[in-house]
C-alpha cells in the first residue's frame, strides 16, 4: 500500500493461500497496520488513534441513545430526561455522548495543530489534508444538528442564528433558509431531519476516515523533521521507519489510556462544566435567552462570524461597492465559511520549500500567535459582541486571515530556514544521544564511563 | 379542586405577565453564597437524612405552586436519593392529586405517576431548576470559578430562598419583592420561615437549614443518578489508570532493544 518498500503477507497454510486467491483481505489488513512508520514520530502523532477512537464513541453510544430517544418537538426534552432518569446507564450514556464530542473537537484541533506546525499538508499530503477539511466541516454539521437533539433552549436558539445564517444570502436567503428547516421556523421537521442528518453524517465521516488514512498510508507518515523516509531499498527504509504494530499501536494506546482517564473523569465527576444551564430549560419560541453561545467548538468562528459590524470601513466598503447586496451580516456568513476555506487552502497558500516547523525560525513565531490567537477567538467568541470585545474578534480575525493569505505565502519567500536533518534515523539517533545526556547529568549514581579516576 | 385550578389559574394569569421571574435568565447577578453541599467534589454522594428533609420541604413550602413533572413517586425510594421505605414512599404519592387523561378526571396518584405539573402557570417546573441556573461565573468568562465552586445551581438556590431583604414593592395590581440572589425584583413571595415545619429527624428548622435542604433536594431531582456516577468515575479512573501504568511498562520494554540499539549505534560512532 505504502510507497515505502516493506515486507508483504504471504500466506503460508492451505487456508490462507485459498483465502488469499480469492479475497486478499488478511494481506490487505497485514499491510494497514504493518505499515512502515517513521521512527521519530513524537506525541503530537496520537490524535488521529484519539480521534478513531471518539468517532467509534459517538457512534457507539449514539446508537444506544436513538433507541431511547424521540425526535418530536413535544417528546425530545421528556425523552432525554427519561434516558437520563429511567434507561440503565442511560446518564452516563448520554454524558459521555455529550462530552465526547467535545473531546472529538479537542482531538481534531490539536491534530490539526500538529498538521500546521509540522507541515503535514504539503505535497505529496494535500488530498490527505483536503479529506481531514471534509471530515472537519462534516464535525461540525453534524455536531451542531445534535446540539438540536435534546431539544433545550440553547438547541432551539442556536439552530435558530445558525439556520439563520443561510437566510442572510441576498435573493434567496428565507427560501434557503425554509429548505433547510423544512419550514419557516425552526420546529418539528426540522428536528425530525436533523436527528436522520445527525445519525447519517457520523458513517459518511466514517467513510471519509477510511479514505484519510488510505491517502496517508500511500504517501507515508509526515514526522516532526518533515524528511521523507528513505526509499532507495528495504534496509534503507528500515533504518528510518518501524512496523505500526507493535511500535506505534502501543504508544499510541498509552497515549490513550491517559486521554481517556482525563476524560472518564470529566464525564463522570463535572459533566456539565462545559456546557450551557440553559439546554436544561425546554425550548420556548417566546422566550429568547439573554445570550446565545454555541458549543466551545465553535466559538472561534462564532467570533469571526460576529467581528463585522455595520461600523467596520471593510464592511461598508463592500456594501457600497456590491450595491448594498452584501451587509454586514452576510459579510460575518462570508467571513466564517471563508475562515475555513482558506485554512482548507493551506497546502497552496504556503509556499515554503521546508516542509517541518521545526526549522523555519520565523514561522515559529507567526505559528504560535496563531495559536494564541485561535484561544482568544474562542474566548471573546463566548463574550457579548460589544464594547472591546467585538475589537478583540475584528484584529483576531484580521490575524487569521493574514496568517493564511499574507503570512505563510511571503514567509516561504524570505524566511531563511536552517537545515534539517539528512535521514529520520540521523533525528531519532540524537534524540536518544540527548536523553542519555539528560539522564547521565541528572542521575545520582556514579558512571565510571564519564568520571575518569584523578 | 377544579375550583382551585381555576383560581390558581387567574392568578397565574396575572404572573405571567411579570417582568423578572426565573424561568427568564440563567446568568444571575446576584450574590449567590457558595453553601457546603455533601455530594460536592468528585467523592461526595447525598446525604439521605438531608433529601428527606428536603421533600418535606418540598412539600411543604414548593409544591402548592411548583411541579416536577421528570420525578416518578417511585424514585423516591431509589437508591442514592432519599430513600423512603416503599409503604412510606406510597402514603406519600397519595397526598397528591394527578390528572387521569383516560378517566379525564383526577385521581390519588400512586407510585408509578409523577409530581404533578406546575399549578401555577407562572411557577416553573423544578425538575431541573439545579441543573438550568448557574450560581457561579468567570471570571471574564474563563470557567475558573465553575472549575473550583462548580456551576452552582444548587447554591444558587439556597441563596434565592434566603435572599428576600424584605423590601416589597406593589405594582400594576401585583406585589414584587426583592431578592438579593436574583439582585432584583421577583414576583415569587417568600416561602421560608423559621419553625414553619418539624423536622422528622430532629434538626432546627432555621430558615438556611430548610433552604440547603431543598436544595440538595433540587439537585436530587435534577440528577438522580449523582452518587452511582461518582462511583463509576472512581472506579473507571482507578481501571484506566492501572491501565496505563500497565501500557507505559509494555511500550517503554517494546522500545528498549530499539533504543539500546540506537545508542550503541551512537557509542560505535564516538569511538
Amino acid at each position: 500500500m505504502s510507497g515505502i518498500p516493506h515486507d508483504h503477507y504471504e500466506p503460508k497454510s492451505n487456508a490462507g493461500k485459498y483465502m488469499h486467491r480469492r479475497l486478499p483481505i488478511i494481506g490487505l489488513i497485514y499491510d494497514t497496520i504493518m505499515i512502515p512508520t517513521p521512527k521519530n514520530l513524537n506525541w503530537m502523532w496520537i490524535w488521529g488513534i484519539v480521534l478513531v477512537f471518539c468517532l467509534v464513541l459517538q457512534i457507539v453510544t449514539g446508537i444506544v441513545l436513538a433507541m431511547h430517544y424521540t425526535a418530536d418537538v413535544n417528546m425530545a426534552f421528556a425523552s432525554v430526561e427519561h434516558i437520563m432518569r429511567n434507561v440503565n446507564g442511560g446518564h452516563m450514556l448520554r454524558y459521555l455522548h455529550q462530552n465526547g464530542a467535545m473531546l472529538f473537537f479537542l482531538a481534531v484541533y490539536l491534530h490539526m495543530a500538529r498538521s500546521m506546525y509540522y507541515g503535514s499538508y504539503k505535497t505529496p499530503r494535500e488530498i490527505t489534508w483536503i479529506i481531514g477539511m471534509l471530515i472537519y466541516l462534516l464535525m461540525m454539521a453534524t455536531a451542531f444538528m445534535g446540539y438540536v437533539l435534546p431539544w433545550g433552549q440553547m438547541s432551539f436558539w442556536g439552530a435558530t442564528v445558525i439556520t439563520g445564517l443561510f437566510g442572510a444570502v441576498p435573493g434567496i436567503g428565507d427560501m434557503l433558509q425554509a429548505w433547510i428547516l423544512g419550514g419557516p421556523a425552526v420546529d418539528n421537521a426540522a428536528l425530525t431531519r436533523f436527528f436522520s442528518l445527525h445519525y447519517l453524517l457520523p458513517f459518511v465521516i466514517l467513510g471519509l476516515v477510511i479514505v484519510h488514512v488510505w491517502a496517508f498510508h500511500t504517501t507515508g507518515n509526515n514526522n516532526p523533521t518533515g524528511v521523507e523516509v528513505r526509499r532507495g531499498s528495504k534496509e534503507e527504509a528500515e533504518k528510518d521507519t518501524l512496523p505500526f504494530w507493535p511500535y506505534f499501536v502501543m504508544k499510541d494506546l498509552f497515549a490513550l489510556a491517559v486521554i481517556l482517564a482525563l476524560f472518564w473523569a470529566l464525564v463522570a465527576f463535572m459533566p456539565n462544566f462545559l456546557g450551557h444551564t440553559d439546554n436544561y430549560i425546554e425550548a420556548d419560541p417566546l422566550v429568547t435567552p439573554p445570550e446565545i453561545v454555541p458549543e466551545w467548538y465553535f466559538l472561534p468562528f462564532y467570533a469571526i462570524l460576529r467581528a463585522f459590524t455595520s461600523d467596520v470601513w471593510i464592511v461598508i466598503a463592500v456594501n457600497w461597492l456590491s450595491f448594498g447586496i452584501i451587509d454586514a451580516t452576510f459579510f460575518g456568513v462570508l467571513a466564517m465559511f471563508g475562515a475555513i476555506f482558506v485554512w482548507a487552502l493551506m497546502p497552496w497558500l504556503d509556499t515554503s520549500s521546508v516542509r517541518s516547523g521545526r526549522y523555519r525560525p520565523m514561522f515559529k513565531m507567526f505559528f504560535w500567535v496563531f495559536i494564541v490567537n485561535f484561544v482568544v477567538l474562542t474566548w471573546v467568541g463566548a463574550m457579548p459582541a460589544e464594547g472591546i470585545y467585538t475589537t478583540i474578534s475584528l484584529i483576531g480575525t484580521t490575524y487569521w486571515f493574514a496568517y493564511f493569505l499574507v503570512i505563510l505565502p511571503w514567509l516561504g519567500l524570505s524566511e531563511k530556514a536552517t537545515t534539517p536533518p539528512a535521514t529520520i534515523e540521523e533525528d531519532f539517533n540524537e534524540s536518544i544521544r540527548q536523553q542519555m545526556e539528560r539522564s547521565g547529568k541528572t542521575s545520582s549514581g556514579p558512571e565510571p564511563e564519564r568520571v575518569p579516576a584523578e | 379542586m377544579k375550583l382551585r385550578k381555576l383560581a390558581l389559574a387567574t392568578v397565574a394569569a396575572a404572573a405571567l405577565a411579570l417582568p423578572g421571574g426565573m424561568a427568564e435568565a440563567s446568568k444571575v447577578k446576584g450574590e449567590v453564597t457558595n453553601f457546603d453541599f455533601s455530594f460536592q467534589g468528585p467523592f461526595g454522594s447525598y446525604d439521605r437524612n438531608q433529601l428527606q428533609r428536603g421533600l418535606q420541604v418540598y412539600h411543604n413550602a414548593c409544591a402548592a405552586c411548583h411541579g416536577l413533572q421528570y420525578v416518578a413517586f417511585r424514585t423516591l425510594s431509589d437508591p442514592g436519593g432519599p430513600e423512603l421505605p416503599p409503604d412510606q414512599m406510597r402514603a406519600f404519592a397519595e397526598m397528591y392529586e394527578v390528572w387521569d387523561p383516560d378517566e379525564r378526571d383526577w385521581r390519588t396518584a400512586g407510585p408509578n405517576d409523577r409530581f404533578p405539573d406546575p399549578e401555577f402557570e407562572g411557577a416553573p417546573d423544578l425538575s431541573l431548576m439545579a441543573k438550568a441556573r448557574a450560581g457561579f461565573h468567570g471570571p471574564h468568562g474563563l470557567g475558573i470559578n465553575q472549575l473550583r465552586k462548580g456551576i452552582g445551581g444548587p447554591e444558587y438556590i439556597a441563596s434565592y430562598l434566603v435572599g428576600y431583604t424584605g423590601e416589597e414593592d406593589f405594582q400594576a395590581g401585583s406585589m414584587f419583592y426583592y431578592n438579593k440572589a436574583y439582585g432584583d425584583w421577583v414576583s415569587m413571595a417568600p416561602v421560608l420561615f423559621e419553625d414553619m415545619l418539624d423536622y422528622a429527624d430532629g434538626t432546627p428548622a432555621t430558615e438556611e437549614q430548610m433552604a440547603k435542604d431543598v436544595a440538595a433536594f433540587l439537585m436530587w431531582t435534577a440528577e438522580p443518578h449523582l452518587n452511582s456516577r461518582k462511583n463509576a468515575g472512581l472506579t473507571g479512573v482507578i481501571i484506566l489508570g492501572v491501565l496505563t501504568v500497565l501500557l507505559y511498562l509494555t511500550n517503554k520494554q517494546l522500545w528498549a532493544p530499539i533504543k539500546a540499539r540506537a545508542k550503541a549505534d551512537i557509542k560505535k560512532r564516538k569511538d
